[in-house]
């Protein structure tokens, strides 16, 4: 067992530690990189993990569709089907040990026409190569069965039993707070602004100081061709592809049983509908190639575009109300696969071009990255085990404090109900602010409790949330 | 394992805004022995507890502050003999009228002989508006904003943005002025008012027939985007706006126990007894029309009062009536289904009206026709009086109001 420590944060205003050089440091804290250094977490390595914003997993990592995929779609042979075969496996047996909520919903891919309808064999046959021998094809009858809310003219499904929906901030929260838990320094408010690499030893300028290390790891997203070129690397360029994404009011779940999504044409994946852990209903994303790494925002036209399919697909969903609205941008390279390289003469592994399969893949990548260290220079040591972590429940489906009987009664605090829209008690909200890596801002909390999160945004509980967070400021 | 404690009372009534306590406060005065009241908030008194603003009362209080108003409203409860309990969550239904609820105390389970919702309505925020752009900060609602600086005297601001012309805004608008923050401009979708009688909010210019397309800024707001009627832009340059009212019940408690909505309200479906389709299930306030007035929500409160002892005395639930629809420009009217007792109608129209002429038929036949002598704006109610509502037959289809 790795032995635990005080764990070390460090955040805006304070000194970054002047120790001796780390032996690895992970630039970009997303999902990838958390999970990188709790993979560097179970080696006797220094280990630091570097974010330039002031919370984890606050790029892509916070905005995509939740989706533990199964790869049945991938192309076969591509490092990225077989990590995202192993991600999946591993992911689920990690969340399933760890209290990261998954609802194992399965998906199917209707098909409105008949091009699509003849398109399904071929796919049924792909997952069948990609190892997925549980899905099957379903008549327009059993689709209808299987989906009574399904607007009219589905002529038939795949169904891809295996596809599940997770929490896409538990997961790289927990990977985080192991490896801060087994020692790995992170430094938020940390950006990487210029490297220097001279006799095997890194120099890392940041926003707050320097950092020495021998090895870095390159997770930093949209941000990882840029990472490269700071020593002198240029073998890719990241193109963002935009996801906008519309939420609907928990008062839509009963309307759809599985992920619903449609059958892949060349202009890609395309827009789905699926449940989400929370017991939302999401509807999105959009594809749109763009050239500003910062634009987040959604389009009017995005909107209109996926009520359009929504409304195709579930026409009632459009009746409900939306409670959220967001946008997350892919990190696309230009080649259909990821890009993970050891680079042995610069004391680097780029990891890049995770673009829309990263949350399920994080585990698998972590664990290739780590067998690359050799290759890369350097020997990672014996693995040890990580202690056991249990997170906070989330998800709608596990157990929720405020139906918790012998938990009020043990602690009065899970009694009172702060966010309504969301059920989040007060003892959540506490124990949030007192974990090993407490919020800094109302979104912050929001992805640590999903206080603020609900229908209501703010209405009735968020000035009430913002008087914690300010409470909590040091 | 989750272990409730059950336990009965006569009525139970659920949100503790003017409206649940008028309710409570008119049955226990009625001799009802076991009235209980439960609010989810720490303090009792719904929405005026945060307005800090006068406006509120009624003819025997005189003119009293928001706050003022809700302890009053919290007071005649208990004084009256109801149960009221705070901090008290209702979270689902066990059955017809057994409703579960978490407090610190743990988990109840509590069946009434009768039930009264009063669960009140929000202002729809940003996102369920649509409005695309950036997610800064900055972004609020009237509810909000109120709770944020009379609450918990929180920096808002410096330059402000209220979208929305209902009565609401204006108190946005003053909520900002105590704050500090300058109000750049109001924007509203709707056309100037003739006679511009409009109270003026700190002089800050009403932007007419003008739609908000985007939010800008990342972390903090710096701009509202904004499309004129006829096509011009321009992007109004803030770090704060208000979203005020385009009201939403907070039905989630209506909905769950399968109560039906009626589609204009989004309130549940209920005669002028306030019964809503499910028996011994009455609903008062705002939850049954969104933003009216705390006097509106307290008479509904009132109101509902006798038909709630007459079904206690008797636990008779006459068959529901017909459905009332509007067509448009009216966007909708309550109560919504025909049936016993009397009282008046409220409605509400998409855009301005000049002395239109009602006309409520049923199946074809008409039932009543009127000319209001008076004009009425988008955004806030009118009403219209129940007289014509004995010729409804009762097992006829639904009847119409339009304007003719
Ligand atoms: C719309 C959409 C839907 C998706 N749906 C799914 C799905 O259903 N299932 C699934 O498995 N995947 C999905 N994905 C993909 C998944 O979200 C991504 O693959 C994953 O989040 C990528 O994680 P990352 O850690 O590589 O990147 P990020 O989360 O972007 O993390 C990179 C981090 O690096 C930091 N950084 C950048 N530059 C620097 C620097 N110079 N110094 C310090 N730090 C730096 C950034 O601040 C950021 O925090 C989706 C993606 C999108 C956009
Ligand atoms: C910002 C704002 C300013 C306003 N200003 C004025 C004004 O100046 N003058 C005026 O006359 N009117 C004003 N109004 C309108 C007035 O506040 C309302 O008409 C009135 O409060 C409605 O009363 P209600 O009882 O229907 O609902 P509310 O006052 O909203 O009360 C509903 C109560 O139910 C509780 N509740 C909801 N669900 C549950 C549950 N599941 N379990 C337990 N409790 C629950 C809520 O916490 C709340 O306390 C304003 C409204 C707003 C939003």
């Amino acid at each position: 067992m790795v032995a635990a420590t005080t764990p070390t944060v460090t955040r805006a205003g304070e000194p970054l530690p002047d120790g001796p050089p780390y032996d690895v440091t992970v630039i970009g804290a997303g999902v990838v990189g958390t999970a990188i250094a709790r993979e560097l977490a179970r080696h006797p390595l220094r280990t630091a993990l570097v974010e330039a914003t002031d919370d984890i997993a606050n790029g892509t990592s916070k905005a995509n569709t939740a989706i533990l995929h199964t790869g049945f779609d991938a192309v076969p042979g591509t490092l990225e089907a077989r990590l995202v075969r192993e991600g999946q496996r591993l992911l689920a047996g990690y969340a399933a040990r760890t209290g990261i909520p998954v609802e194992p919903v399965g998906a199917l891919l209707v098909a409105w026409d008949r091009e699509q309808l003849d398109a399904l064999p071929g796919l049924l046959a792909k997952a069948e190569r990609n190892g997925h021998h549980a899905a099957r094809l379903l008549d327009a009858e059993e689709t209808a069965a299987r989906e009574p809310h399904l607007g009219p003219g589905a002529l038939g499904a795949l169904e891809i039993p295996d596809e599940a929906v997770i929490c896409p901030w538990t997961t790289p929260l927990a990977y985080a707070t192991q490896a801060v838990r087994a020692g790995v320094h992170l430094h938020l408010d940390c950006p990487v602004r210029d490297l220097a690499y001279d006799d095997g030893l890194h120099t890392l300028t940041t926003g707050r100081g320097t950092l020495r290390s021998r090895l870095l790891i390159n997770a930093a997203g949209l941000h990882a061709d840029a990472v490269d070129r700071l020593l002198g690397l240029d073998t890719f360029t990241v193109r963002p592809r935009r996801g906008q994404l519309i939420v609907f009011d928990k008062l839509a779940r009963d309307l759809v049983h599985h992920i619903l999504l449609p059958v892949p044409t060349a202009a890609g994946k395309g827009v789905l509908v699926a449940p989400t852990v929370f017991g939302n209903v999401l509807l999105g994303p959009t594809a749109e190639d763009i050239d500003d790494k910062t634009a987040t925002e959604s389009t009017a036209e995005g909107l209109a575009l996926l009520r359009e399919k929504g409304r195709r697909v579930l026409p009632r969903l459009l009746d409900e109300e939306v409670t959220a609205v967001y946008a997350g941008l892919r990190a696309a390279t230009g080649q259909e696969d990821y890009r993970i390289t050891a680079h042995p003469d610069r004391g680097l592994i780029t990891v890049g071009g995770i673009r829309s399969t990263g949350l399920t893949a994080s585990m698998a990548i972590a664990a290739y990255v780590v067998s690359l260290l050799p290759e890369a220079g350097l020997d990672p040591g014996e693995p040890g085990e990580l202690a056991p972590l249990t997170m906070p429940n989330l998800g709608e489906a596990g157990g929720r404090p405020y139906l918790d009987a012998a938990l009020i009664a043990r602690d009065p605090a899970h009694g009172t109900v702060v966010c309504h829209c969301e059920r989040v008690t007060e003892g959540e909200i506490r124990d949030a602010f007192a974990s090993t890596l407490p919020p800094r801002s109302a979104e912050g909390l929001a992805r640590r409790t999903r206080a603020g999160n609900g229908r209501c945004q703010g209405f009735h509980c968020g000035a009430a949330l913002r008087a914690r967070i300010e409470e909590a400021r040091p | 394992m989750t272990t409730r404690r059950e336990r009965r009372v006569d009525v139970l009534v659920v949100g503790a805004g003017p409206a649940g306590l008028a309710a409570a406060a008119g049955l226990a005065a009625a001799g009802v022995p076991d009235v209980e009241v439960l609010e989810r908030e720490q303090q009792a008194g719904g929405i005026p507890r945060h307005c800090a603003h006068g406006g509120f009362g009624t003819r025997r209080t005189g003119d009293l502050g928001g706050p003022a108003y809700a302890l009053h409203c919290a007071a005649e409860a208990t004084m009256a003999g109801a149960t009221l309990r705070t901090g008290v969550t209702v979270t689902g239904w066990a059955g017809p009228r057994t409703l579960d609820a978490t407090g610190p105390g743990g988990l109840e389970r509590i069946t009434a002989r009768a039930v009264v919702l009063a669960t009140g309505a929000r202002e729809r925020p940003r996102a369920a508006r649509l409005v695309p752009g950036t997610r800064p900060t900055g972004v609020y609602t009237t509810g909000e904003l109120q709770q944020a600086v009379h609450l918990h005297h929180q920096h808002v601001g410096t330059r402000a943005v209220v979208v929305g012309d209902e009565p609401v805004a204006l108190a946005a608008a003053d909520t900002l002025r105590t704050a500090g923050v300058h109000l750049v401009a109001r924007v509203t979708e709707h056309p100037p008012r003739p006679f511009a009688a409009v109270r003026q909010a700190g002089g800050a210019p009403l932007l007419t027939r003008t739609t908000v397309t985007a939010l800008t800024g990342r972390p903090r707001l710096t701009g509202v985007r904004v499309r004129h009627e006829y096509g011009r832009t321009t992007t109004l340059a803030c770090d704060t706006v208000v979203f005020t009212a385009d009201w939403i019940p907070d039905h989630e408690l209506a909905r769950r126990g399968g109560l039906p909505l009626d589609p204009g309200t989004k309130g549940p479906a209920h005669d002028p007894a306030y019964r809503t389709r499910e028996p011994g299930v009455f609903a008062v306030g705002n939850l049954l029309h969104g933003g009216e007035s705390a006097a509106t929500a307290a008479r509904e409160g009132r109101a509902v009062t006798g038909p709630v002892l007459r079904h206690l005395a008797t636990g008779a639930w006459p068959a529901g009536g017909p459905p009332l629809t509007v067509t448009p420009p009216l966007e909708w009217i309550a109560p919504n289904l025909a049936g016993p007792g009397g009282g008046r109608f409220l409605l509400r129209t998409g855009r301005r009206l000049t002395a239109p002429l009602l006309v409520v038929s049923q199946d074809g036949t008409p039932l009543h026709r009127r000319r209001l002598a008076r004009s009425v704006p988008p955004g806030s109610s009118f009403a219209l009086t129940a007289a014509w509502l004995e010729r409804v037959a009762p097992d006829g289809g639904a009847v119409c109001l339009r304007i003719a």
